[in-house]
Formats: C-alpha cells, sequence, structure tokens
C-alpha cells in the first residue's frame, strides 16, 4: 500500500483498477495466474516479444529502403530492448515467481525503469521515457491481441492515471466506465480539473510522479476531499474507503433532491440564477438533473476532437442536440476558446508565450471560415432553442464589433437562403483580460450580456500562471484588484441594464457566493454538481447580510484577509459549507 | 581462475553514450562471455542490457570504469576501449 498526496479537485470517492494513459493506451487486468499457467503465460510473452522484435525488424528493413541507414539504425536500440535477457528475465520472474499475467509484469518492470530515468538529471536521457514507454506499448499491443480494451471501449470501471488529460483525450474517454482521476501535473483550474468536475468524477491533480508509481491494473482509491490517492490499498483500508464513498454518495443525493426543485432565492427575494458549466451535449441532462436553469457556458471545443476541423453539420447537430434537450431554457454557446493552453490541433503553431498569443477569439479573427461554419451552426440551432453566443477573450470593443459584425453577416446569408434562425439571438462578451474587465463599460451597452471569466481574469490580472507550481499560491481570486475589477463589471452590467454572469471557478466556490450575491451578479454558471450546495448558501443569507459583506470585503488590503473574511460568514451561516 | 580486467576510460563522443553509440556498445559486449559490468561513481550496470547503459546516462566528459570478468575478458576490453576511443564512429 502506497499512499500518495495531490491536490483534491472534484469531491467523491473512487475504488477501481488503474488505467495508464500515457504509457499504455490499453487497459491491463492484474490477475494472479495459476502455477498450471505460468508455463503457458510466460509462452505467450515470449511469443509477444519475438513478434514485436520481428515487427521492428520489418520496419527497420522499410526505413533503411527509403531513407539509408542512418535512420534506421534508430530502430536499433529499440529492438535491443526486446533483446535484452535482464529485463526479459525480470518480466519472466514477475510471471514464474508472483504469478503476474504478463500484462501485469510488463507494466511493472516497465514502470520501474521509467521511474528510474525520470530520476536522470540529463535531459536527453530523462527522454528516453518516451522510447519506453513506445516499446511498452508494442509489447502490450502484441501481448492483449484482439482483447485489447482503449479507453474509448472498457469493458469494467477504472480510474485513469496520466500526466494531464488532454482534450483529446478527454473526448475520447467513456464516461460509463471512468470514475476517476489521478494526473501528475496540474492545479486546481487545470484542464482535468475542469472536466472532473464537469463530469461529477473524484480527482486529485499535482501528484508529480503518479504515472510512474501506478501500474496498469493495480487497485487504486482516490479520495477526492483530501487529495488522496491509494496504491493498492489494504483490506483495512478498503473498508474504511468503502463506507466513505457510500455516506459521501448518500449525502449529495439528499442535498440535490432537498435542493434540486427550489429557486436560489435568498429569504429576502433577491434571485440568482444557476445555470451550468457543459463540455459535452450529453451532460445536459446531468445539468438539469442538477437543477441547473439553462447551460450558462458551453463549451464548444469538443468538437475538435482528433484534431479535425469540425463541420458546419456537426456544429448544428450538437447544439441543436443540447438546445432540444434543454427544453426551452438558455444555452450559451461559447465560440472557440483555441490556442493559449487548449492545444487541438495535430500541429499547432507554436508562439513563443501562448497565453499572450494568437488564442480563442484572436484565433477565430484569423481562421474566418473556421469562425463561420461555426456561426452558422450555432445560429442554425437557435430555431430550435433559446441559443445564445458568446466571444471568449475578447480585449477591447474594437474586438466586440469585429464578432459581432461577423454574426451579422452570417445572418444576412442564412435570411437570403431561407435557413430559419432566431434573428434576435443574444450576443455576449467573456470579460476574462483585465482591459475589458476595466472597458466594461464602455463594452456593454453593445452586447445583450456580460459573462466573467474569472479564472483568465484571476491569471492576466495578477500575472500568474495557474497550472505553474511555482507561482501557483500567488494564484488568489480574493485580491483586492480582482474585487475591484468584478465591482466595475457588475457596475457596468446594471448600468447598461444587461445581465453578468460568474461562470469562472469563484461561481462554483461556496467562499464567493455571498460576495457574488451581494455585488449584484445574476447569473452564475458552474459545475452541475455544484449547484446544489451553491443554493442553499443563497438560502440561507438575505441580501441586506451579503451587501454588508460587499462593503466589508472592500476594505481588505490584502487577498488573504478578505478570504479569511469570506469563508468565515460562509462558514457563521453554513457551518457545513466547506 | 579467469582473469578480471578493469579500466577507466573517458567518454569522448560530443552527445555521449545515447542511443546509437549505447547499441553499439551493447552489441559489441555481447558477443563475449565475460560479464561486462560499466560503472559511474556508486553506479554498477551491465554493458549488456541497453537500458542499463542509458541509464548510465553518460555524458561527454564522463568518466566511466570498465570490467570484464571472464575468460575472454582481455580481448573483450581491447575492443570495448578502441570502441569509446573511436567515438563510437560517431563524428
Amino acid at each position: 500500500m502506497e499512499i500518495r498526496k495531490g491536490v483534491p479537485v472534484s469531491a467523491g470517492y473512487a475504488i477501481a483498477p488503474a488505467f495508464v494513459l500515457d504509457s499504455e493506451r490499453y487497459r491491463i487486468r492484474k490477475r494472479a495466474i495459476g502455477k498450471s499457467e505460468i508455463e503457458a503465460e510466460i509462452r505467450r510473452f515470449e511469443e509477444a516479444v519475438k513478434v514485436s522484435r520481428q515487427d521492428l525488424l520489418d520496419l527497420k528493413q522499410q526505413w533503411s529502403d527509403r531513407s539509408g541507414n542512418r535512420l534506421s539504425e534508430l530502430f536499433d536500440s529499440h529492438i535491443m530492448v526486446f533483446e535484452d535477457k535482464r529485463i526479459l528475465d525480470e518480466i519472466k520472474k514477475r510471471i514464474g515467481e508472483n504469478h503476474f499475467t504478463p500484462e501485469y509484469a510488463v507494466s511493472r518492470v516497465f514502470r520501474k525503469y521509467v521511474k528510474l530515468f525520470m530520476e536522470l538529471s540529463d535531459g536527453y536521457f530523462r527522454q528516453r521515457v518516451s522510447d519506453l514507454h513506445d516499446v511498452e506499448r508494442r509489447l502490450l499491443r502484441n501481448l492483449l491481441g484482439k482483447k485489447r480494451e482503449t479507453l474509448s471501449r472498457l469493458q469494467e470501471p477504472v480510474i485513469v492515471i496520466a500526466r494531464d488529460l488532454t482534450p483529446s483525450q478527454t473526448a475520447q474517454l467513456d464516461r460509463n466506465m471512468v470514475v476517476g482521476f489521478a494526473t501528475d501535473a496540474g492545479g486546481v483550474t487545470s484542464h482535468t480539473a475542469i472536466v472532473a468536475k464537469a463530469l461529477d468524477i473524484p480527482a486529485v491533480v499535482g501528484l508529480g510522479t503518479i504515472t510512474a508509481d501506478v501500474s496498469g491494473g493495480d487497485r487504486v482509491v482516490i479520495d477526492g476531499n483530501r487529495g488522496h490517492v491509494v496504491v493498492n490499498p489494504d483490506e483495512e483500508t478498503l473498508k474504511k474507503y468503502r463506507v466513505l464513498s457510500r455516506n459521501f454518495q448518500s449525502f449529495e443525493q439528499k442535498l440535490n433532491e432537498e435542493f434540486k426543485n427550489l429557486p436560489a432565492q435568498t429569504p429576502d427575494g433577491a434571485k440568482i440564477k444557476m445555470f451550468a458549466n457543459v463540455e459535452f451535449p450529453q451532460e445536459v441532462a446531468i445539468a438539469l438533473a442538477h437543477g441547473a436553469e439553462g447551460v450558462g457556458l458551453f463549451r464548444s471545443e469538443f468538437l475538435y476532437r482528433g484534431g479535425k476541423e469540425p463541420t458546419e453539420t456537426q456544429h448544428f447537430e450538437a447544439y441543436r442536440q443540447a438546445a432540444e434537450g434543454l427544453g426551452g431554457k438558455p444555452l450559451v454557446i461559447r465560440t472557440f476558446d483555441l490556442g493559449g493552453d487548449k492545444q487541438f490541433m495535430k500541429n499547432p503553431e507554436t508562439e513563443p508565450n501562448p497565453i499572450l498569443g494568437c488564442r480563442s477569439i484572436r484565433y477565430s479573427f484569423k481562421h474566418l471560415d473556421q469562425f463561420r461554419t461555426q456561426l452558422r451552426g450555432i445560429l442554425r440551432a437557435s430555431a430550435y432553442g433559446d441559443v445564445r453566443i458568446l466571444f471568449p477573450m475578447v480585449s477591447s470593443l474594437e474586438e466586440t464589433m469585429t464578432a459581432k459584425m461577423q454574426v451579422d453577416e452570417t445572418k444576412e446569408l442564412l435570411a437570403r437562403e431561407g435557413t430559419p434562425f432566431n434573428e434576435k439571438t443574444p450576443v455576449g462578451v467573456m470579460i476574462e483580460v483585465p482591459s475589458a474587465a476595466l472597458t466594461a463599460d464602455l463594452i456593454a451597452p453593445h452586447v445583450d450580456f456580460l459573462s466573467v471569466g474569472t479564472n483568465d481574469l484571476v491569471q492576466y490580472t495578477l500575472a500568474v500562471d495557474r497550472v505553474n507550481e511555482r507561482v501557483a499560491d500567488l494564484y488568489q481570486p480574493a485580491h483586492p484588484a480582482m474585487i475591484r475589477l468584478l465591482k466595475h463589471i457588475v457596475e457596468a452590467g446594471r448600468r447598461a441594464k444587461i445581465p453578468v454572469t460568474v461562470c469562472g471557478e469563484m461561481a462554483g466556490d461556496a467562499t464567493f457566493t455571498l460576495f457574488l450575491l451581494g455585488l449584484g451578479v445574476t447569473e452564475l454558471s458552474l459545475a452541475p454538481a455544484l449547484i446544489p450546495e451553491i443554493k442553499k448558501i443563497v438560502r440561507s443569507v438575505t441580501l441586506a447580510e451579503a451587501r454588508e459583506i460587499v462593503e466589508k470585503v472592500g476594505e481588505f488590503g490584502k487577498a488573504s484577509e478578505a478570504s479569511a473574511y469570506l469563508r468565515q460568514r460562509v462558514l457563521s451561516i453554513l457551518p457545513e459549507a466547506f | 581462475m579467469p582473469p578480471v580486467v578493469e579500466r577507466q576510460i573517458e567518454v569522448l563522443n560530443t552527445l555521449g553514450l545515447h542511443f546509437r553509440p549505447a547499441t553499439k556498445l551493447v552489441k559489441l559486449a555481447a558477443q563475449f562471455q565475460s560479464d561486462i559490468t560499466v560503472s559511474r561513481g556508486e553506479r554498477t550496470l551491465s554493458a549488456k542490457s541497453i537500458m542499463e547503459v542509458l541509464l548510465l546516462a553518460a555524458e561527454q566528459g564522463t568518466m566511466i570504469t570498465v570490467r570484464a570478468d571472464g575468460p575472454d575478458a582481455e580481448e573483450a576490453m581491447e575492443k570495448i576501449a578502441s570502441l569509446f576511443a573511436r567515438r563510437f564512429e560517431e563524428e
């Protein structure tokens, strides 16, 4: 048994065998083999080694035919691993003495070497880890043969272990079979964290070397409440977690049943709308089941799965499906947020500073064909529900107007073709860049709503990379600069008489609920599973109290003071909030 | 008693014992019956295992100790030393 500590990013418990994504790509079963099977299993292993070696010899031959000796020599080193008696003997020993299946034995032995390579200080040698992964995958592919299970077609529940989940990996996963995540990299706002929360799957990130510590098939416990990952737990630990898991599920269920059909309304009548952040069309049902009054942020990047540009029909069908699923409730579709930390294309254009580079709406303006295709898809779907358009990363009024012009031109074309769409489709912008926040009063009169993306706004305002662990402690949403910006944005919305939604991490963080309510935010958009809890907080406080809190928060000079005060206030109203 | 031969050898080629040189070393070592090890500091690894030779992470300028133990130890050492001296015919 081994306990590792990381950052808890999505609550709940999961107990299941591990699926190590980066190195293996296939699911490995951990099963003890009987004494009588050992000989046959060793033979199966030897056969897979032989086939793997032959594959490489063939590849080498093909390459030397094409490009001469130089390149084909590179295959030699991989071939040599399959001739490396030490490694092969080590694997056979695990099969023979520990009664491991060959797959599990391979995974265990390779994990050991991966770990040794990861500890090397020289970059060239450390990077040989990727060669090891390559060799291991080839061997596993041949061992598993036709029986192999990939992430998209699993037969049993698994916990996914990865460096950090990429958006394209996320898009492939079978959501009924993936019950937990544990990753090496990442903080509270990493992609894995966002996905886990959206799907309501327990997750722990920032574990450092979990991909090297866990072999496929190991039994793993994810404690998404405390940020623990237990590898191969003993019976007692397992029992403890089974009880915790049952209790937690019933607590969440009770909370949801109690609040699902109640409005997020204070006793003195102030209402705040609860929208859901959604990553995939299928999640609309999850959102509704948690009492969402609509989707406040429909991320459209999932359409880029596999790195291919989606067609207009793919856009249209996905949006229509979501709109119809919502049965007339709002569906706010954010146009592509590509570039920056969200690389989808197979060959992304590299930039020295992608976060300040050609991302999001800037990317869309540079790829007008793709942008127009998406806008056509959205507008066509607007005939099937309350569809709204949201532009990400706008930094000025000019960009706002340019984006709106693209919408108007697309509408004109659709009208000329006689294609149905909603002429009055609302258009809004994300306020997530300081320049847009400071000029929210100039932008607001030209749009139908504002949506505050707090994650990026904190990152850009405080100049803190949200995934860099060395500065992660400087990522402080309660920083006075953020408090002032938020006040300014909400005030701009009020003057222009348009709704202001908060859709970042802050919307689902109980610390900020009272503050946002008192500030006059009219809508929150958050991970579906968090809706009941936030609703409960809203229902426990009067608007007058919330306004007083806003007053007080404005007086603090330090983020730590503001955040401590906010937490204390929430706890005094709702002791079980955290 | 079969002879045991030991020699300090400097890694001269620019990239150190990276993939191709390591492959050449392992292929050469495999031709001999003797046990052949390479050590750097505390770490002693088999010269007949590609994985272990790579784990030595010997960059240019590293001093390593080669040890051969077996009936053909002398010949093995001569051939191996010569391979290092010729910079693995890499440059």
